[in-house]
């Protein structure tokens, strides 16, 4: 098939080419075009454009990188695009990007090297050099390209964080030049026919680059012109964004260290030897295990935007929440701002208006980070309608519990519930450790009957873990991961059972973790430890985040299920802790003091007496600090493996994902099994087995483990 | 409300100088006063008739000029004068007096009340204020249409101002313009009111909607112009009858609309666009302008009119309002309110012998246009089978439109019922059909019946 085609819009004018994402085959492909422009005496100018709505060019073709064997060949695809880009660089004839949707990775180094960038002022345009999560580094020409145009900090800020930028901002920025504004409806669908019009705008500027009335040139401000071309004021630039990027990825991700690398190289020694360095760089970094893992955490997060179950027979319209608490608001939140007609239900005026504030809080924020209009705010929560009582259930095509972790309650809301809903109506449990088919035997029809498992704060967490048990019917799944995906989640599916997948991962890692502090490792130490293998929060912190009365609840109820593989630490621990009232970040102690407006928090002093009374020796053949790492992240893996054998978990890919995308699990690592595969399974069970010496059976590798460590090649992901 | 503000531009200057060559080679269609077609009749059994028995309105300026160091209650109540001269009704024989208004003064909030004092009418007749934006004053008719068909009232008379008043008065307000002064502050800036849910300046929106459906510069530019032409034609052979002399205070007497400019295709394409810039096809040579001005109307139950010895010139049939999307469709509403206001009255299009539309931007008129010519349009958007068809444009706003005329906000309305009534009376037909946009996403459109001669 034929990617691009030329199109000579009228004598001596654009001409339009059709793109769509960046592969092998569009290379060749592309030269061709452009000789044909060149050799073209009626072309004067040209506008790329893409086919395929929504999306300008989505970026390079990943299994195309995938593919690669070796760095080298990694390499040469790099400089092939590198060769491609410059060509349209150096045309004699203008060449003017038509953005619309996303223009990202190599889409928007596409872009940047065409002469001028015209792009739709919408919501679903954005432009942005993404490869540094997967990794990667912009590999055609982007490191050298942007920080010429949006200058050294602005192109260090999208090439290390990966941000999207909004066709708005990307104006401001000077990486854009023009903006088209969407249009409505006319003759034809508002969408075909503002793409026509970005069409023709391009064409018009095309026209007038070609003919001189139009000027590509830029000004640019002080700090462009003149303090970036003096070498120190670079080289303060490049120092204080290289110990801010040592500080935040701990060393552990290499692709931001080689951005800075490579931009510093084209910027002191020229665009050669920039050239060639990203080039090669990029071929280094693309067959680095954290590539890979950010790799699959890319392709498991696509999985997991899919509704497995198909569509459902209704559509849920009308949602209703129980309990307004941080969870239950939460979940009310990215429903309603989804056009959900949402019910947010509490049993007293007080934890109503605190969970309506809340709703209304975090959609103000985005109101003053400008991503929202005040009038699209109030106009949002027009769909929420907050009360006391059951009016309107009869409406309700979806009921989320979001209330107090005690069966007893849940029992008692189910029962009231079901004697109000209609028939189709879901209950949809949002529970961290009840077994939902515990829930489920207080209900009438259980087939209705799920478990939706949110992760606080739900605004900014990614994860939704659905939960069905034996008796969940097809069609209610469908129900719920529709609802989740249309929440934007990233939504996996487990099988019913103590702790599901998430919970019950976290908890032997968690009493690991208070194994260690009885130990004597003071908490900061923890966090430091754990931090510095790769979780985004540390060990201990994470415990006063969760709440040390829910971690005392939920080991309690895992420790009843599990018994000894969930032991380590002593819960009693937890239980001193919960008399003292130092339930964590909630209730400003827990293993820290939490002040408000104070960054720095400081160690809880009365825990040092807590910590004195539980004290326990500590071996120091199994106390250094990578085996303190070790052991929490074995006892990790080891159960997630263990969930995989017991068929809680359908896939490793699910596992993955739930665990970066819920619990913090090392991104550079991929998730359990993708570590287990790196690191090795035979290695992962010698580990257990050293601790298991020292430790006991909390440690013994489950049966899955010691089959992959058995057979050599035998790898969770092919 | 409309691209207010386009007042800084230099309008004037660069095309004002107005080339009349053109001026005469549009229109022969106006001959003289046909005997009107016989149609049936619209009136509804059990429903009063209610008729227009005169409609006035001062002359329409350009912002900033003879009226700026007006009030608006100040304009209301010479077009109130200018009626009662008129028509010499008895003050007291008048039950209500409605008044629409856009932006309200402080001072004067129910601007109707105000105006009719000092107009010396009755302080025993009662007075309110409505507003809808660009349809305000046809809100203001048609609230005096209910109250006599509900027989509350026999005689109403019903109107709308507009003046905008562009000057800092306080201490305060003058401090203020000085601490806005930065580099860019003597570059023109246009002062355009912005929708509130959307933020999106009308102007702005009616640039969008003239691309989607993909209405040229050059297309703009010439209905304006066919808009100027028409209106100075209509203004020299004295058609403009609405048109009542206004003795300002210190100045001289206004007499005529001042907002009158044919120009050429050349003079109008050398203006820049005036909100999407660099590339949009919005100039203020192909918008209505920022414009001063008020008109009064007297209403009346059929019996009432008869019984005083008036001679109706119209009858005021069904109307409607309609309300859109106010982002992609802000400036549709006669493309919504045409096809149902016909069914109302059991009309087609063919049957209308006279439009008379609020001419907010030519993009938008020319809009409006394709959308009802439109069954894509009208099945995907409206709900409807197929489009109800575009109004012959022999017949459409002869006389000239908001574009030329000038678009005092919360007047424009009656001047639209009256230019119907005459061109119906003038041109020999029985229809007509009104019909404008208003901010907001609204719509109105109403058929004026001529009154058997």
């Amino acid at each position: 098939m034929k990617n691009l085609v030329l199109i000579v819009a009228d004598q001596k004018a654009g001409f339009v080419m059709l793109v769509n994402t960046l592969s092998k085959q569009l290379s060749a492909e592309f030269t061709d075009v452009m000789n044909e422009i060149w050799a073209n005496e009626a072309v004067r100018s040209a506008v790329l454009i893409s086919s395929k709505p929504g999306s300008f060019i989505a970026g390079a073709d990943l299994n195309m990188l995938e593919a690669c064997k070796t760095a080298q060949e990694v390499t040469q695809l790099s400089q092939d695009g590198q060769k491609m880009l410059e060509k349209i660089e150096h045309s004699p004839k203008p060449v003017v990007a038509a953005i619309s949707g996303s223009c990202l990775g190599g889409g928007l180094e596409v872009a940047i090297a065409c002469h001028y960038r015209v792009a739709t002022k919408d919501k679903k345009t954005v432009l942005g050099t993404p490869e540094v999560l997967l990794g990667l580094l912009p590999g055609a020409g982007g490191t050298q390209r942007l920080p010429k145009m949006v200058g050294l900090p602005a192109a260090f800020d999208m090439m290390l964080t990966g941000r999207n930028i909004r066709a708005d901002r990307a104006k401001k920025m000077g990486l854009v030049d023009q903006l088209v504004e969407p249009l409505g409806p006319g003759l034809k669908t508002p969408e075909a026919r503002t793409i026509e019009y970005l069409e023709e705008v391009a064409i018009s500027f095309a026209r007038g680059l070609a003919n001189k009335t139009v000027s590509a040139k830029r000004s640019r401000g002080f700090m462009q012109n003149y303090a970036m071309a003096l070498p120190f004021v670079r080289q303060q630039v490049y120092k204080t964004v290289e110990s801010k990027v040592q500080k935040q990825t701990k060393g552990l991700y290499p692709a931001p260290l080689k951005i800075i690398e490579v931009v510093k190289t084209g910027l002191d020694q020229g665009n050669d030897a920039g050239y060639l360095i990203e080039a090669q760089s990029f071929g280094q970094l693309a067959v680095t295990k954290e590539s890979k893992a950010l790799m699959g955490l890319y392709h498991g997060q696509v999985h997991c935007k899919k509704n497995k179950f198909g569509t459902p027979q209704k559509e849920v319209k009308t949602l209703a929440v129980l309990g307004a608490g941080l969870m239950g608001a939460g979940i009310a939140q990215v429903s309603v701002d989804k056009g959900i007609k949402t019910i947010l239900k509490d049993t007293t005026q007080k934890g109503l208006d605190r969970g309506q504030q809340q709703v209304y809080k975090g959609l103000n924020s985005k109101v003053k980070k400008k991503s929202l209009t005040s009038f699209e705010r109030d106009s949002i929560l027009s769909n929420m309608l907050g009360q006391l009582d059951y009016e309107g259930f009869e409406k309700a095509d979806m009921v989320i519990e979001a209330v107090f972790e005690d069966i007893n309650i849940k029992h008692k809301v189910l029962k009231e519930v079901e004697a109000v809903i209609p028939a189709h109506c879901i209950f949809a449990s949002n529970t961290s450790a009840l077994p939902i088919s515990q829930i489920a035997a207080a209900s009438k029809r259980p087939e209705k009957v799920i478990g939706m498992h949110y992760f606080s704060p739900v605004d900014k967490m990614q994860l939704l873990e659905i939960i069905t048990t034996d008796k969940t019917s097809q069609d209610t799944a469908a129900s719920a991961v529709a609802v989740g995906l249309k929440q934007g989640k990233v939504v996996i599916v487990v099988k019913d059972g103590p702790g599901f997948y998430t919970t019950r991962c976290l908890g032997p890692m968690l009493s690991e973790v208070v194994r260690v502090l009885q130990e004597g490792v003071d908490p900061k130490k923890v966090d430091a430890i754990s931090t510095a293998f790769g979780f985004p929060v540390g060990a201990a912190t994470l415990i006063d985040e969760v709440g040390v009365d829910v971690a005392t609840h939920v080991a309690e109820d895992l420790g009843k299920a599990f018994g000894p593989r969930f032991g380590g630490g002593s819960i009693d621990l937890f239980k001193l802790m919960v008399q003292r009232g130092f339930l964590g970040r909630k209730a400003g102690k827990g293993f820290y003091v939490y002040q408000e407006g104070v960054k720095n928090r400081s160690v809880n002093s009365g825990m040092d007496e807590i910590l004195e009374k539980f004290r326990v020796p500590a071996n120091p053949d199994v106390c250094s600090d990578e085996d303190i790492q070790m052991r929490l992240v074995t006892r990790f893996v080891n159960e997630a493996a263990m969930c995989l054998q017991e068929g809680i978990l359908s896939s490793p890919v699910e596992g993955d994902i739930g665990a970066v995308f819920g619990l913090g699990f090392p991104p550079c690592l991929g998730g359990p099994f993708r570590f287990a595969d790196s690191f090795g399974a035979r290695q992962l069970v010698d580990k257990l087995r050293k601790y298991e010496a020292v430790y006991g059976s909390q440690f013994t590798p489950c049966q899955l483990l010691l089959d992959h460590a058995n057979s050599p090649g035998k790898k969770f992901h092919q | 409300m409309l691209s207010s503000a386009l007042r800084n531009l230099p309008v004037s200057s660069a095309w004002a100088a107005g080339a009349f060559a053109r001026s005469f080679s549009c229109s022969s269609q106006f001959q003289a006063s046909v005997q009107p077609k016989t149609k049936k009749t619209l009136g509804k059994t059990g429903v009063k008739n209610v008729v227009v028995v005169e409609g006035v309105r001062i002359p329409f300026l350009q912002s900033g000029t003879s009226y700026a160091d007006l009030m608006p209650h100040d304009l209301a109540r010479a077009a109130l004068q200018g009626l009662l001269t008129r028509t010499n009704v008895p003050k007291d024989v008048v039950d209500y007096i409605v008044y629409g208004t856009v932006i309200q003064e402080v001072k004067t909030s129910n601007v109707a009340r105000e105006a009719a004092l000092g107009a010396g009418f009755s302080d025993k007749t009662p007075a309110h204020t409505v507003t809808m934006a660009c349809i305000s004053s046809n809100q203001a008719m048609t609230t005096g249409v209910g109250m006599i068909a509900a027989g509350q009232c026999d005689v109403v008379v019903a109107g709308g101002t507009m003046l905008t008043l562009n000057r800092a008065k306080s201490l305060g307000q003058k401090l203020s313009l000085i601490s806005k002064i930065r580099p860019d502050y003597f570059t023109p800036e246009l002062p355009a009111v912005a929708e509130f849910s959307t933020s999106e300046t009308m102007g702005h929106s009616a640039d969008r909607l003239a691309a989607a459906f993909g209405i040229s510069r050059l297309e703009q530019d010439e209905y304006a112009l066919r808009s100027h032409t028409l209106a100075k034609k209509a203004q020299d052979e004295g058609l403009l009858q609405d048109v009542v002399p206004f003795k300002v205070p210190g100045k001289d007497t206004v007499t005529k609309d001042n907002g009158i400019r044919p120009s050429s295709m050349e003079q109008m394409g050398k203006l820049k666009p005036a909100f999407v810039k660099p590339y949009g096809t919005v100039t203020a040579a192909n918008s209505s302008f920022l414009t001063d001005g008020a008109s009064a109307i007297l209403i009346m139950s059929e019996e009432k009119a008869l019984a005083m010895g008036y001679k109706p010139k119209a009858y005021l049939r069904d109307f409607v309002y309609v309300s859109q999307d106010p982002k992609d469709q802000l400036l549709l509403g006669p493309t919504y309110a045409t096809p149902k206001v016909l069914e109302k009255a059991g009309l087609s299009l063919s049957d209308i012998d006279v439009f008379e539309f609020h001419e907010a931007f030519a993009g938008q008129i020319l809009a409006n246009l394709k959308a009802m010519d439109s069954d894509w349009f009208a099945q995907n958007y409206m709900g409807r089978k197929s489009k109800v068809g575009a109004p012959p444009l022999d017949k459409f706003n002869t006389w000239g439109g908001s574009l030329s005329l000038g678009h005092p906000f919360g007047a424009t309305g009656c001047r639209l019922v009256i230019t119907a009534a005459h061109r119906l009376k003038k041109e020999g037909g029985q229809y007509g059909l009104v019909a404008a946009c208003a901010a907001g996403g609204q719509g109105h459109a109403m058929i004026v019946e001529l009154y058997p001669q």
